[in-house]
């Protein structure tokens, strides 16, 4: 499904990600932890392809393709999901719209139809009681005015409706509460598929008690210092980052 | 340059989708304008006597006037003699009597414009007029229309057949000597539209102009006045278009609308005259002069515009509230792109008690494009418990565009209440990378974007229109990111 390669990248010359190497199989889940500043957004959102991040040397291929060369919106069509860690605000631009342009997009490019509205109406009822949010909210604004917490889940219910093959959870955990964190977890959990694969990207081990990983990686300074298995994450709750020698900031 | 402003280039270049010529004959004068120009014009049309009289005043009126320079506009001095002031389609020398008559080239291009006369109106149960150049060509539904007591008819046959109402009300609403482009408009105008909608008639059609520029060098001056008699109604709509050249034209329209008691008239304008190339050649010179009296109590005016077209756009659609309990409203969308230039906003003029006003603005500014917004808000010594809202909200597209807001309140009355609000806002790159992480490339991106932002005023405009509107806004902002 995913194979990173010696991945290199940078910002305004200064460099992040150092040498990255993971491989990701299909109806795997994979969590990325690491303390603060080790890179572990800045692999989010170079996987997703924002431009902001120059990559200085290494590879990503997504089944059997580079994506290295591909723009964000071709990533996504190709089924590349990022729950964003601080989801933006789009005024005036209901839910409702911006998903079903967001499906229509996605099913141009593999030559579908445009989605019914009929189909999509219900699609979209069902995947908003999923994420615990009143259907009200899909005639809001994309995420105009809605709490930490309701942007979060809104992003799962994003994700819910456009079935990626690959989910990346940017720390989608951080600043809910028990409740919620539940329901992600549920919405996630609701994903999984032998074809689907996740990676979460975590602070904290918490979020792994509701969604138990394949694999555990610990980032640090622009590497993956150490590879697991779900053990690990319970490891490093009990004795810290420092158990690794690296410092959490 | 970041990413998003290279689409935001790429999405800005894209064409004027309407910049076709028509070839077909024409009688098209010498250009210049003097005394004789006026009377051949008013010869052309057979006006009565009165007719020529009321021209020949605003012509020596406008001599005598200055163009305004206050507006927040660049452009170099007109040259008034280059343009020729009447032009019109030679097969309509002798004025068809239906549709069957008209010129099937010019029938074309209506089609080409997608208003296929047959079909669409008919589809829509819109009346449509059409003027060309200077003439106007055709008008639909006139029977129907006729049933129902409205008269909806060119205006220089308004001149001969109704010239009691004619001169009951022109230039009643705008004066000729208002500003310079009405002065010169009353003096060289050559057609239009007239409705009148009789006592308690509500107007079984949306009524609907669409004006055409085809002519090189030719100014277009179109006149139209609407009548709404006490409790009666009605929902005209205009469209504009015109070819690509690489010189200016100028179009200065004066529209009036006259509001008796009890009456209510929506007036929506999709304006996407020829903006220009995307270096700046070219393009219409659009100064409009629009008003409305609300003469009577209880009456309602509504202006819905979007304006997308235009090199210069100078327009300020405006309500005079007379009667007591009058209503005006003012929901506008303008969108700028290369190098266009706005200063268009409206007049709420509050002279009867508790009258309201609404102003919704919507300003979206693209490429090197500037745009202004410029209000006044009035309250007279005897509009007592008089109430305005407005709101006025900038898009920002790219880094290399203006938005101004000018507002102006005057208040002569203590019992009245304004509000205003402002807000300035940018499409952001983090916008722009949720939706493209999300599947759309930018520019859909950046219409969805947009249009979420006009929906407070596209709401307003009636359904197919709306439609229309949303379609316009897609075309003018392609390659305006990337």
């Amino acid at each position: 499904m995913l194979k990173i390669t010696n991945l290199h990248a940078s910002v305004d010359g200064t460099p992040i990600l150092k040498g990255i190497d993971l491989e990701v199989r299909p109806g795997e889940v994979h969590a990325i932890m690491g303390p603060n500043g080790s890179g572990k957004s800045t692999l989010s959102q170079v996987l997703a392809g924002n431009d902001s991040y120059e990559i200085t040397d290494g590879e990503i291929i997504l089944d059997d393709q580079s994506i290295l060369e591909m723009p964000t919106e071709q990533r996504a069509r190709e089924g590349v999901f990022l729950a964003f860690q601080y989801p933006v605000e789009i005024p005036g631009v209901s839910n409702l719209q911006f998903l079903r342009t967001a499906m229509n997009s996605i099913r141009e490019y593999r030559g579908e139809e445009e989605i019914d509205a009929v189909s999509f109406m219900k699609k979209a009822k069902e995947k908003i009681k999923q994420v615990n949010l009143d259907p009200a909210f899909l005639k809001r604004g994309v995420n105009e005015g809605f709490s930490g917490g309701e942007k979060k889940r809104n992003e799962i219910m994003q994700m819910l409706m456009l079935e990626p093959k690959l989910a990346i959870l940017d720390e989608t955990d951080s600043g809910l509460d028990i409740d919620a964190l539940k329901v992600v977890a549920d919405g996630v959990n609701a994903l999984k598929s032998p074809e689907r694969s996740v990676i979460m990207v975590t602070h904290y081990q918490r979020l792994l008690d509701y969604i138990v990983p394949d694999y555990v990686h610990v980032l640090a300074k622009g590497k993956i210092i150490k590879s697991g298995g779900k053990e690990l994450a319970l490891e490093l709750e009990e004795k810290g980052y420092g158990w690794l020698g690296i410092e959490d900031e | 340059m970041s990413e998003s402003d290279k689409s935001v280039d790429e999405l800005i270049k894209s064409e004027y989708k309407h910049g076709f010529v028509t070839d077909i004959e024409s009688d098209t004068f010498e250009p210049g304008l003097n005394e004789d120009v006026i009377r051949r014009i008013s010869a052309r049309k057979n006006e009565p006597e009165w007719m020529l009289e009321w021209r020949l005043k605003a012509y020596d009126a406008w001599k005598e006037m200055a163009e305004p320079q206050w507006a927040h506009v660049k452009f170099p001095q007109i040259d008034f003699d280059a343009i020729s002031y009447y032009s019109a389609p030679k097969s309509q020398e002798n004025a068809p009597k239906s549709l069957d008559e008209v010129d099937p080239e010019l029938l074309r291009t209506y089609e080409k414009l997608g208003i296929p006369l047959h079909e669409r109106a008919r589809l829509a149960g819109v009346a449509v007029d059409v003027v060309f150049d200077s003439v106007s060509v055709a008008t639909t539904f006139k029977d129907q229309l006729a049933k129902a007591g409205v008269i909806f008819c060119p205006i220089s046959e308004a001149i001969q057949e109704h010239p009691e109402l004619v001169k009951k009300y022109l230039g009643k609403v705008v004066a000729q000597k208002d500003n310079y482009y009405s002065a010169l408009n009353s003096a060289v105008f050559s057609d239009g539209s007239f409705v009148y909608i009789p006592k308690g008639v509500r107007c079984p059609l949306e009524l609907s102009t669409y004006f055409r520029i085809n002519e090189a060098n030719t100014g277009q001056f179109e006149r139209t006045l609407i009548i709404a008699d006490e409790g009666s109604h009605v929902s005209y709509l205009e469209g504009c278009t015109a070819p690509m050249r690489d010189e200016n034209q100028l179009h200065a329209a004066v529209v009036e609308l006259v509001l008796l008691d009890d009456s209510e008239i929506k007036y929506s304008t999709v304006q996407n005259w020829y903006p220009g190339d995307e270096n700046g050649n070219g393009g219409i010179y659009n100064f409009v002069t629009k008003r409305a009296n609300c003469i009577g109590k209880n009456s309602k005016v509504s202006w819905t515009q979007v304006e997308t077209g235009s090199a210069i756009t100078w327009k300020y659609p405006s309500c005079i509230l007379k009667g007591d309990n009058s209503v005006g409203e003012f929901y506008s969308v303008a969108l700028t792109n290369n190098f266009q230039q706005a200063d268009t906003g409206t007049k709420m003029i509050h002279i009867g008690k508790n009258t309201k006003s609404t102003i919704i603005s919507k300003g979206i500014s693209a490429g090197k494009s500037d745009a202004s917004y410029r209000g006044l808000v009035k309250f007279g010594p005897n509009a007592d418990n008089a109430r305005n809202y407005t709101q006025c909200d900038s898009l920002l597209i790219g880094d290399k565009c203006g938005a101004h807001t000018f507002p102006y309140i005057e208040s002569k009355n203590k019992t009245g209440v304004i509000e205003h609000e402002a807000t300035t806002s940018k499409v952001s790159d983090d916008q722009l990378f949720l939706c493209q992480q999300r599947g759309m490339d930018a520019e859909r991106a950046v219409s969805m974007i947009v249009n979420g932002f006009c929906k407070e005023v596209f709401k307003e405009l009636p359904m197919e229109f709306a439609v229309e509107a949303t379609k316009l806004l897609e075309v003018s902002l392609e390659g305006s990111v990337g």
